[in-house]
């Protein structure tokens, strides 16, 4: 069971939240600890219980999976719980400069919620809630596993860096990536918040397959204006062992997947931004 | 109060799903459908006030951006009483009037199509749907969930029944109504169940009533099998109860007991004494494999793994349920099966699903498709997408499968569903003991699945629909899921003693089987059930989805149940272990049932069969040679079986968990077929397993026997391909036969046994596990279809380093091809066969001793690193294998026939191309390692047939030389990825 992850003090710690249908969270955790952290995986209802618990993680991580079988909509049933009985303290989690992913079904959660993207000027709130943005069936209107190249259109996320080009896969139904009209896409965009946008193999914009949703702008990931949450549809938990790579038998093992890179950046901000400045 | 709630997309985002069903529609030929739109109904009844409502609408049924919703008070929406929402604009969904006045044709009519499962069906958004309500603060009673389809076009009344029946819905469990706003889901009375203890008369019954007696109860036993039944209560001067003949009837059944196969069998004068025991489990107990650690007795088979794991394997069929009811059929199908591994040893962490279908052709013209079945098409989509729901919910990879297409399994659909799973060493024993308490864990216990055990052993008929409505169901994977993470937690604290899966039989089956030693009570009224009514004996034979049965000492009692509980699972005791050795079962006290174990599990009087075998004789094929086999490959690699399935793969999440190392799909763009699938269950451990499946119904045509051998031969190709070796490969075998009690279909049974056990002994790989499904065939009227004889066999090899794994795409221009194995002259069941309309004689045999030569020779190279590439030649022989390899790798090839090795009697071009010979490989090798190579294979037959090009051409030569193929690859693949786009 868990390990109090206080008595650990020189890693950054991770907490992955998990419920009825959650299914990445074994891999997600591997990738965390390969990349340093130290990592939990809690069920909600311990959460909720406890809610000071969350004190003790400066990573939060919402793993892939079917929340609740995705009924309703994907996500929708625990972003409508978290909504009404975790925000407070998701929002204190973030105002404290620490970390929130959510991958997959976690993004999904999160933009159902309301906590992505939260552009600039509209403040959350409970009864305020608008929302602009979702996460709608695929153009093709089924489940598909592929792999796809991402390239990071913004510096404001601490999780990548502009311009870098990563190689995983996606695996959903419900991914397509929209906002409410195109001015809050445009919006969007010029607060830097686009953080991922689905490419071809040379980083140019493109279509399906290479953007196997049909996203608004081949958006394949935000950010929230601190650029401390990071949603993504892609899984970068899939892709932090050579083996993983669709082509390693023919391009040769590399030393690790790319994927890993999300999850290294969000270590060393815990042990460089977070820490030292408090330091 | 009752509330109707209706969500729709907006009008002015794209309704994909209404798209999609249009197009179906279409092409069951109505192309007069204007327009198509869904609404998600939800009928709640709560108390609950119209804020609260509207609530529920905004925040939970809702999408703000892309739906709109409606809501009505009462459940049917020709109220007046309507308030819209979220969206400001007035928003009849797609309102009457509002539609009417917009038709683009004059004559364009608008039907409502309501979709509502019939009651008892389990539908697992109706749970959630309450625990959103309650995160809202709120609390609703109970939620009904229906689809209401607005369908605008040029229609008849027929028309529009045409498309609810054909395209809409499954009436086996869903009621369907056509303009209707008076509400049939009105709520009908929840009906209290009034206990009566039924006792039927057999002692003095005579051979015809004791029939009428099996008949009408749906208990399928024959009429020896009754006279035992009455011979037992003869002498204990009582007639028997209804729970007691149903657990009998189920205890004996085909699906649970294989008296077929374990039956004695007079076979062309020989008597065999248990046919199973004397092939199957007979390799495996010659070979004696040290690394076998638990085989045929558990719910799947165990072999060793690292030192710290094992891995067991199981594969199951659900055929019957995905004839009648696809969706639910391969969804519960794929639950079951990963049950059992749950419920092997005490409780194994299901790490990969396989599937492997048998249709009929999805273009068969609808006139060909029987009264009482379903088009092929239709189960074929139904079947894939019930995999895909339950897998990828569960998060279990899908990485490994095959489909085959044959008109005879039109009526009669075969879904084989397997799941791998990872058991720690110390979790592979397991054992009940007397004072146990026996727990029941999962879902709720409804009316549905009765006599699924007994449905699945007997031939579908028309009829079957109806009688056996109750058979099917729909699982809930995501209760499976909540179930597997709290169980391995319990199993992990050491918690329960014996554990068990409920699957066909339901807890009689479990208690049963857990209890046989011991004897068991159980206090039925304790099950929890979905909703009142059931009768005990319903109780006990119930299937519903997604229980297993744990065996837990009274001193963990409330640890257990706590542990469950963290996790909203539902845990409840239900009785305990006696040591009586006797089945007690109570229903509020009062007894109604009480047998001896011993009876129900070694009464069943062994049947007697007769089986002969007559080798057929096929027309033999005359097909005049050519000098350009171009054409001819398109169309094999176009052919049903060949062609890519990669619609159907992409839709499976076959990378969760993180430990897919070869994919099903490779090359330079992710979309050649491979052969074996390569996983490391442990992430950061490169020891893997390699799973792969073989079967060639076309060869059981003219011999079960040789179609036996040559699927384990192509099951053993496909792992040796990707780096696996012969020392650790474990054998998984499912048949599926027509009907038994005919002796010429029995022969054929017996053939492919005996072909299993030369064969399996020849490449000493044991069998670990296998599943029997008889009597598939269907009856209509005076005439039966039977299925072909069907053997899949499964296998998986544990292999000591995943980095050395090779795919089967060409990788440089450049590299040598070569081709192990001879080549015959076997085109019997091939499909160059096929696409002239042959079946042919010379069916493909296996020589094992020459096999595993060539097999350990390759696995010898590979683990020198010297294979760059590797396929197997399986159907479509040498031009196929090369083309995909070719194809995949995004290079042309140059090949020469004259290079082949050939066996005598060779002598065209068509043979040495398409000839489905075993144990022959394609391997791409760099040119510095020609010599190394050769040197490692120098006594097995061998060519250096040709070399990759960096061109994109696939060509060739003849015997004589000249061009025989000569085509772009990129065609090549647009012929073999075409048939299947869908």
């Amino acid at each position: 069971m868990t390990i109090k992850a206080e008595t650990l003090n020189n890693k950054p710690k991770a907490i992955i939240l998990r419920t009825a249908g959650t299914n990445c969270d074994n891999e997600t955790k591997y990738a965390l600890e390969k990349a340093g952290a130290f990592v939990d995986l809690i069920h909600i209802n311990q959460v909720l219980n406890e809610k000071s618990l969350l004190g003790l993680y400066q990573i939060l991580v919402l793993p892939g999976g079917f929340t609740y079988g995705d009924d309703i909509a994907a996500g929708k049933v625990l972003a409508n719980q978290l909504r009404h009985h975790l925000l407070d303290e998701l929002i204190q989690f973030v105002d404290d400069g620490k970390l929130i992913i959510g991958i997959c079904n976690g993004f999904q959660v999160l933009v159902k919620m309301g906590l992505l993207p939260r552009i600039n000027d509209i403040q959350y709130s409970l009864n305020g809630h608008k929302q602009e943005f979702t996460l709608a069936y695929n153009d093709s209107n089924k489940f598909e596993d592929r792999w796809v190249y991402l390239r990071a259109f913004s510096n404001k996320s601490v999780f990548i860096d502009k311009d870098t080009i990563l190689y995983i896969p996606v695996a959903n139904a419900e991914g397509k990536f929209m906002a409410k009209n195109e001015e809050k896409l445009r919006m969007l965009s010029e607060s830097e918040q686009i953080v991922f946008k689905y490419v071809d193999e040379e980083g140019n914009i493109s279509g399906y397959p290479w953007d196997p949703s049909g996203s608004m702008g081949n958006v394949a990931g935000v950010c929230d204006p601190t650029g401390r949450i990071l949603g993504m549809m892609p899984h970068p938990e899939r892709h932090v062992e050579p083996t993983q790579h669709p082509r390693w038998t023919r391009e040769g093992l590399k030393a690790e997947g790319e994927g890993i890179i999300i999850f290294r950046k969000a270590v060393d901000y815990i042990k460089e931004k977070m820490w030292k400045k408090k330091l | 109060m009752e509330r109707r709630i209706e969500v729709f997309t907006k009008k002015d985002f794209p309704d994909t799903l209404g798209n999609e069903i249009k197009s179906e529609i279409e092409n069951i030929g109505i192309t007069s459908v204007d327009e198509i739109r869904i609404a998600q109904v939800y009928l709640i009844d709560g108390d609950l006030s119209t804020e609260d409502v509207k609530c529920i609408c905004n925040e939970l049924l809702t999408d703000g951006l892309t739906q709109d919703c409606v809501y009505y008070n009462g459940l049917s929406d020709s109220s007046t009483n309507v308030w819209a929402g979220p969206s400001a604009r007035p928003a009849t969904p797609f309102g009457r009037a509002e539609r009417a006045g917009k038709k683009r044709h004059k004559d364009n009519v608008v039907y409502t199509i309501e979709v509502a499962r019939k009651q008892g069906v389990m539908d697992p958004v109706e749970s959630t749907v309450i625990k959103g309500i309650r995160d809202l603060g709120l609390d609703a009673k109970s939620v009904k969930t229906t689809r209401k389809f607005l369908i605008t076009g040029v229609l008849t009344l027929d028309q529009a029944e045409t498309i609810a029946n054909k395209v809409l819905a499954n009436k086996i469990i869903e009621d369907v109504f056509i303009n209707k706003h008076n509400l049939f889901y009105e709520k009908k009375e929840a009906i209290d169940y009034v206990f009566r203890k039924n006792i039927l008369e057999i002692l003095n019954a005579e051979d015809e009533q004791l029939q009428s007696i099996s008949e009408k109860g749906q208990l399928y036993l024959n009429i020896q099998e009754m006279k035992a039944v009455q011979e037992y209560f003869t002498t204990l001067s009582r007639n028997p109860t209804d729970v007691e003949l149903e657990t009998i009837a189920q205890t004996w059944s085909e699906h649970c007991m294989h008296k077929t196969f374990k039956g004695v069998i007079e076979y062309n004068g020989e008597c065999i004494d248990n046919l199973l025991a004397n092939t199957i489990m007979k390799v495996t107990s010659e070979l004696n494999k040290p690394w076998c650690v638990s085989v045929f007795k558990d719910n799947a088979g165990i072999i060793e793994f690292d030192e710290d794991y094992d891995i067991c394997f199981k594969v199951e069929t659900h055929n019957h349920p995905s004839a009648i009811e696809p969706y639910g059929g391969a969804n519960t199908g794929i639950g079951g099966v990963i049950r059992d591994t749950l419920g092997t040893g005490l409780g194994a962490k299901p790490i990969l699903n396989t599937d492997v279908f048998c249709f009929g052709p999805l273009d068969l013209p609808e006139e060909k498709v029987p009264e009482g079945a379903l088009h092929p098409k239709r189960i074929f989509k139904g079947v894939v997408a019930g995999v895909r729901d339950y897998g990828n919910r569960m998060g279990i990879p899908t990485a490994n499968g095959a489909i085959f297409f044959d008109e005879r399994y039109t009526s009669n659909p075969l879904v084989y569903c397997g799941n791998v799973g990872l058991i720690p060493k110390d979790k592979c024993g397991k054992e009940s003991y007397e004072g146990d308490l026996i727990l029941l864990v999962g879902g709720r216990t409804g009316r549905d699945g009765i006599h699924g055990a007994t449905f699945s052993s007997v031939e579908l008929t028309q009829q079957s629909e109806v009688v056996s409505g109750g058979a099917v169901q729909i699982g809930n994977p995501i209760m499976e899921k909540k179930v597997t993470d709290v169980l391995l937690m319990a199993r992990d604290k050491g918690l329960y003693n014996n554990i068990t899966d409920c699957g066909a039989g339901g807890l009689s089956s479990a208690v049963g089987e857990m209890g046989k030693d011991l004897g068991a009570v159980v206090d039925l009224e304790k099950v929890p059930l979905k909703y009142e009514g059931l009768s005990y004996s319903e109780i006990w034979i119930s299937e519903a989805q997604e229980r297993m049965v744990l065996s837990v000492p009274p001193e963990n009692k409330e640890e257990i149940k706590a542990v469950f509980q963290q996790e909203d699972v539902e845990a409840t005791f239900i009785g305990e272990f006696t040591g009586d050795k006797r089945l007690h079962l109570r229903y509020k006290g009062e007894i109604v049932a009480d047998i001896e174990m011993d009876f129900l599990h070694n009464g069943l009087p062994r049947i007697k069969r007769k089986a002969i075998w007559h080798s057929p004789s096929h027309e033999e094929p005359k097909i005049a040679e050519k000098k350009d086999y171009g054409e001819d490959l398109k169309k094999v690699l176009s052919s049903w079986n060949v062609c890519s399935k990669e619609w159907v793969i992409r839709q499976y999440d076959h990378e969760v968990q993180g430990g897919s190392v070869l994919k099903p799909l490779q090359g330079i763009n992710n979309d050649g077929p491979g052969d074996a699938c390569v996983i490391r269950p442990l992430l950061g451990s490169n020891k893997g397993i390699a799973v792969s499946n073989g079967m060639n119904p076309r060869y059981g045509d003219i011999d079960p026997y040789h179609m036996a051998a040559s699927a384990i031969d192509e099951a053993l190709r496909q792992i040796i391909s990707v780096g696996g070796n012969l020392e650790r490969v474990a054998l998984l075998d499912n048949f599926s036969w027509g009907n038994t009690n005919k002796p010429e279909c029995l022969g054929g049974l017996v053939r492919a046994a005996k072909g299993c056990y030369d064969t399996a002994l020849g490449y000493e790989t044991p069998f670990i596990s296998g599943k029997d499904s008889l009597n598939n065939e269907f009856k209509l009227g005076d005439k039966t279809v039977s299925i072909p004889p069907s053997l899949l066999i499964s296998t998986v090899c544990v292999m000591s380093d995943v980095t050395k794994a090779i795919s089967m795409d060409v990788k440089e221009h450049g590299n040598l091809i070569y081709i192990l194995g001879l080549t015959k002259n076997e085109l019997g069941g091939s499909h160059y066969y096929y696409i002239h309309d042959f079946k042919g004689n010379s069916v493909p045999v296996v020589d094992t001793k020459m096999g595993k030569r060539i097999m350990e020779l390759l696995s010898s190279a590979t683990e020198k690193g010297l294979v760059r590439s590797c396929h197997d030649c399986s159907e479509g022989g040498l031009a196929v294998a090369t083309a995909e390899m070719s194809f995949a790798g995004g290079y042309g090839m140059e090949l020469d026939l004259s290079l082949v090795p050939i066996d005598k009697g060779v002598d065209r071009d068509d043979i040495i191309l398409f000839s489905e010979s075993n144990t022959r490989f394609i391997v791409e090798v760099q040119p510095q390692n020609q010599k190394e190579l050769e040197d490692v294979i120098n006594d097995i037959p061998y060519g250096r047939i040709g070399r990759v090009v960096g061109n994109d051409v696939f060509t060739v030569l003849s015997q004589s030389g000249k061009k025989s193929i000569s085509e772009k690859i990129s065609d090549l693949k647009e012929a073999w990825q075409a048939t299947l786009r869908l």
